[in-house]
């Protein structure tokens, strides 16, 4: 397809603005001013409006495929949250932070508010500070607090290492790593989880921290979970919770119950925010008492007469943490998400997922290698090694996929498990469409055993065929060059 | 002139007190198609095993320690445009940098081609 | 609700696959000592409910106030079709564009984006988005960091007190000289920078226009940070680009800045996006996606994420960023706003956001008693009021307008100053109406 440059026409226009109704400006110093306009496309409304359209058909979505791309909780996104989130659309987030300004950001603020309760609620945290971005953002964000917990002991010299599982995703040690941590690696044990012994060899004084993601990213949850954190707080480490996969496990498991410290939560994965093709995310950072302190401003704070106010002075504060209150359009989609499926809705969220899971993994287990054979929580991880030995491999029954409408799994990952194909289906999926996928999951095992060599030309019926990585890696042509 | 190997998958080929320094045909081929080399600044001096060089392919990057310690005394400029070569000729043409070395007896810590290929057996 | 479609009968039969009677028994892996002792969430209700709750929610917002206030958030007009088309399902609901063939739609609209990024900055690269402009500061100052191998940077404090204070946050924990610049009458104070820039400064990190909405040239600046081997940052205002001189021009190595202004709502203040673009030299230091220009087997273009051996899922702790989602539903608004507003109509824009700020700050800075900051401006400037600003505007607030953002919050000496913002959206009759407010409170 064209680019939308390449339907350029010198002088067309596709918005036309409102006429001034004040008298024209003298122009700025030329030396202010740029030599020469951006060469930005000029089409009409409707040249847009096909580009778009046109491009758009050329996505899988949730909205049109079967998407159970393991580790992302690709769940269907309620349409009544677009419009619940739409309605604060007109709202300017300096109004809140005028003098006297509060007051007229009442609604906006107490959202955020009872979203962070409702939170704590969830995860069995005490406060919840909804100002980061994204997953890895919260990441961030709490291995700060936890290096401000330390350097409050005065131990910020000492206090050196963040240590993860070898499964973990790959946010977890860069975000350690750009909050000043060294990494220690820990690899995982033939049951699934973090090897105990290695990971108490490995524990000592300046370990600051132990991130987890539980259940990990073989969907498996680890059953020590608690002697981890006993360990972890023997030696005054962290425990930060990766809630990457929170979808397994409402209702069931608080992770501040279990013995951790930090976490943060993808809104834009459990709760039911729609993805964007990359984002925008949102990710609130949940922790115990002894981090409230370092929460990073500004707080949203509940007077004693129900008004909402900002905290924005707090000395021993991280400091802020993004632009003004974080994403708020996604926290609203997820405050309306987490209202109306309430607590019972929530339950039945994790156990449907954790079904629907387990069942696929059950059916395909004949037919695909699984290299942890036990009941797994929202997600499970195959591996193609079987098929591998024909020549097919993870990415190529990712392609097979493709051609039969359906969005591939997470493949390559965790990297722990060779030939990995990590299937996440969700809740919101039923019996029949999940059958159907798992028909063909079954055709691609049989095809490779049969005809190997035909899954080299797939996928066919995509607008393009498999494309050269490294060419665009190599040539970096990354604009549009005019 | 001999070549040497690393654990880590470096070759060093040594004539007189300087070696020139690689990576082997083994570790270009599990890198797969390499799209950049972050050559090292010459008058870097490194020691043996600390870091030296990174390479990158679509999926991956690795980075390169040194077999030797010493200087680096001339870098494979031609891998800036062309990092293909480390596929094409990863033991000759497809060379990283020339260390001067500081401490020659070094290469004793290291395998010949024949231990290096056993080596590979047995990964 | 729960949106869970399976019938009590369809998940028997699941069961029976699985060999287990109960769904709770999927969850006997947990020791029961670990298991959650309560769960005090309310009861759900209906989507009906649900937003006739969201509804209440917004009415205890005063929506009808009179926007003068901007620090880093605008509003500005989004085209109706930028809302319909960012909403097609295909982009909404898709994630990241892992499997490159059925995501080609994703893939070329932020290929699409990162040239209008390039166009706009007049640098060479941009990648796919990050969250915002402040958190976009800071990933610069990192870039800056691991291409020079220097630890100082200098901030002018001129700069987004927001972003500098997300920048502060980012880097606290790391080994990094963080020095402010002092403003100068509302602009650089170039002496003290020339005094302070040496050999073992990173980068430099200005905005244009700044936080006081001063707009200055930063040419001579950039020659003066690259005689020392430094890399000069600005932050900038996109919309603004329609007018000034862009980064490129002025030699700038890394531009940044907040997208909230091309096409998206101020939804209390996000979500927005960041976007940086940079010199091409430093690509491999970029954080985040980028996407690149490729050929299928058969040769016909297409789009792929590229250069991925820099991020988190390959480098771990080595990658040039943690940024793994990021903001791209609000980067491809972004794009289409550009494409609607094109050449001719993003200067239009501009040169309406100027001359009604002109017009503003000509009226206000004729009250008895008030004075504007000097130096050149685009739609933001600031007053300087004969008394504290605090006061002044929680009771124009009280009358429905906020008037702008009390300077003296974040810059001492200046609590008389009252940055004042005037967008497209503001008509003559507004502005009068502020400048007759004004009046009477002062």
């Amino acid at each position: 397809m064209e680019l939308i440059y390449e339907k350029s026409v010198p002088g067309r226009k596709g918005v036309k603005l409102p006429a001034s109704d004040v008298p024209t400006a003298k122009p700025l110093d030329p030396a202010l001013r740029r030599n020469k306009a951006a060469e930005l496309p000029e089409i009409s409304e409707l040249d847009a409006v096909r580009h778009f359209t046109n491009l758009s058909r050329r996505n899988f979505s949730v909205d049109t495929n079967f998407y159970p791309l393991g580790s992302c909780t690709m769940k269907y996104n309620a349409k009544v949250l677009e419009n619940a989130a739409a309605l604060f659309a007109p709202f300017h987030p300096a109004t809140a932070i005028l003098p006297g300004g509060e007051a007229f950001c009442q609604g906006s603020l107490g959202m955020l508010h009872d979203l962070g309760s409702l939170l704590a609620e969830i995860t069995g945290m005490d406060e919840v500070t909804t100002q980061p971005l994204a997953g890895a953002h919260g990441e961030m964000t709490g291995i700060l607090l936890v290096a401000a917990y330390h350097a409050a002991k005065g131990n910020k010299a000492k206090k050196r290492y963040v240590v993860v599982p070898d499964s973990s995703h790959g946010t977890n040690p860069a975000s350690a790593a750009i909050a000043g941590y060294e990494i220690i690696t820990i690899p995982t044990a033939p049951y699934g989880d973090m090897d105990l012994e290695l990971f108490k060899a490995a524990m000592n004084d300046e370990v600051a921290a132990v991130m987890m993601t539980c259940p990990n990213t073989l969907g498996l949850f680890n059953p020590h979970i608690k002697e981890i954190a006993d360990i972890a707080h023997s030696f005054d480490a962290l425990m930060y919770y990766d809630g990457a996969n929170l979808n397994a496990i409402m209702g069931k498991v608080k992770p501040g119950d279990v013995g951790f410290d930090v976490i943060h939560v993808n809104l834009h994965k459990t709760f039911g925010t729609p993805h964007g093709g990359g984002g925008p995310g949102s990710g609130p950072v949940g922790v115990k008492k002894s981090l409230i302190p370092f929460l990073p401003t500004p707080r949203i704070v509940k007077e004693g007469n129900g008004r909402f106010s900002i905290e924005t002075a707090r000395e021993l504060s991280i400091g802020r943490t993004a632009n003004f209150f974080g994403n708020f359009g996604v926290m609203a989609k997820a405050y309306a998400y987490i209202i109306m499926l309430g607590k019972a809705g929530l339950i039945q969220v994790s156990e449907q997922a954790v079904l629907n899971a387990n069942y696929i993994k059950e059916r395909l287990k004949k037919y695909y290698d699984l290299p942890y054979d036990m009941t797994c929580m929202h997600e499970c991880v195959f591996s193609a090694s079987k098929q591998a030995e024909n020549g097919v491999h993870a990415i190529d029954i990712a392609k097979f996929l493709i051609d039969k409408g359906y969005h591939p799994p997470t493949v390559y990952f965790p990297l722990i498990v060779k030939e990995a194909i990590m299937i996440e289906p969700t809740e919101t999926e039923s019996k029949a469409t999940m059958d159907a996928f798992i028909e063909v999951m079954i055709e691609a095992a049989q095809q490779a055993e049969t005809d190997p060599g035909s899954f080299a030309a797939m996928p066919l019926t995509m607008p393009v065929t498999r494309l050269d990585e490294t060419k665009a890696a190599r040539e970096q042509n990354v604009c549009c060059a005019g | 002139m001999s070549y040497f190997f690393s654990k880590e998958h470096e070759w060093v080929k040594v004539s007189g007190t300087t070696g020139t320094v690689g990576i082997s045909e083994h570790a270009a081929h599990e890198l797969g198609d390499v799209t950049f080399v972050e050559l090292p600044q010459v008058g870097k001096v490194v020691k043996q095993f600390g870091g030296l060089a990174a390479i990158e392919s679509v999926k991956a990057a690795s980075d390169i320690y040194a077999p030797v310690s010493g200087k680096v005394i001339a870098i494979n400029e031609t891998l800036e445009n062309t990092p293909e070569v480390v596929n094409e000729s990863a033991e000759e043409s497809g060379w990283i940098c020339v260390i001067e070395m500081s401490d020659p007896s070094e290469v004793e810590q290291l395998m010949t081609k024949e231990a290096y290929d056993a080596y590979l057996k047995g990964l | 609700m729960s949106y869970c479609p399976n019938t009590e009968n369809e998940q028997r039969e699941m069961l029976a696959t699985i060999g287990i009677s109960s769904v709770e028994g999927l969850f006997d892996a947990i020791p029961a000592a670990l298991r959650a002792t309560s769960f005090d969430l309310p009861e759900g209700m209906s989507e009906f409910e649900t937003y006739d709750r969201m509804k209440e929610l917004v009415a205890a917002n005063t929506a009808d106030t009179v926007n003068f206030i901007g620090g880093g958030f605008y509003d500005h007009i989004i085209p109706a079709a930028v809302d319909h088309l960012s909403g097609r399902a295909e982009f909404y609901t898709a994630y990241t564009p892992y499997q490159p063939e059925c995501s080609q739609g994703t893939l070329q609209a932020l290929f699409e984006y990162q040239t209008s990024i390039c166009r706009l900055t007049g640098l060479d690269v941009s990648n796919a988005s990050l969250y915002d402009g402040a958190t976009a500061c800071a990933e610069a100052a990192m870039m800056a960091l691991r291409v020079t191998g220097r630890n100082r940077l200098l901030l002018d404090a001129c700069v987004s007190p927001f972003s500098r204070q997300v920048l502060k946050t980012y880097l606290y924990n790391l080994d990094v000289e963080i020095i402010e610049i002092d403003p100068c009458d509302g602009a650089l104070d170039r002496a003290k920078l020339t005094a302070l820039l040496d050999d073992t400064v990173a980068g430099v990190l200005v905005q244009n226009p700044n936080f006081f909405g001063r707009v200055e040239d930063f040419t001579a600046i950039s020659e003066e940070v690259h005689a020392k081997g430094a890399l000069l940052i600005a932050s900038v205002y996109p919309l603004s680009l329609g007018m000034l001189n862009s980064p490129g021009e002025m030699g700038v190595d890394i531009a940044i800045g907040d997208g909230q202004s091309l096409g998206n709502p101020l939804s209390f203040g996000g979500p927005s996006f960041g976007f940086i673009a940079a010199k091409k030299k430093f690509i491999r230091n970029m954080p985040g996606r980028i996407v690149g220009e490729t050929v299928d087997k058969n040769g016909q273009r297409g789009y792929v994420l590229t250069l991925q051996a820099r991020e988190q899922h390959i480098k771990r702790h080595k990658a040039t960023s943690n940024i793994c989602s990021n903001q791209g539903l609000c980067a491809l608004r972004g794009l289409i706003f550009l494409s609607l507003m094109g050449k001719t109509g993003l200067e239009e824009m501009a040169t309406l956001n100027f001359d009604k700020a002109q017009y503003a700050k000509a009226l206000l800075s004729s009250i008895s008693g008030v004075k504007v900051l000097p130096g050149a401006t685009f739609n933001e400037f600031t007053l300087l009021l004969p008394k504290a600003a605090p006061p002044v505007v929680a009771n124009l607030l009280k009358k429905g307008i906020a008037a702008g953002l009390p300077a003296g919050d974040y810059y001492n000496g200046l609590e008389n100053g009252l940055i004042v913002t005037v967008t497209e959206k503001r008509s003559k009759s507004e502005i009068d109406m502020l400048a007759q407010a004004l009046q009477e409170v002062l």
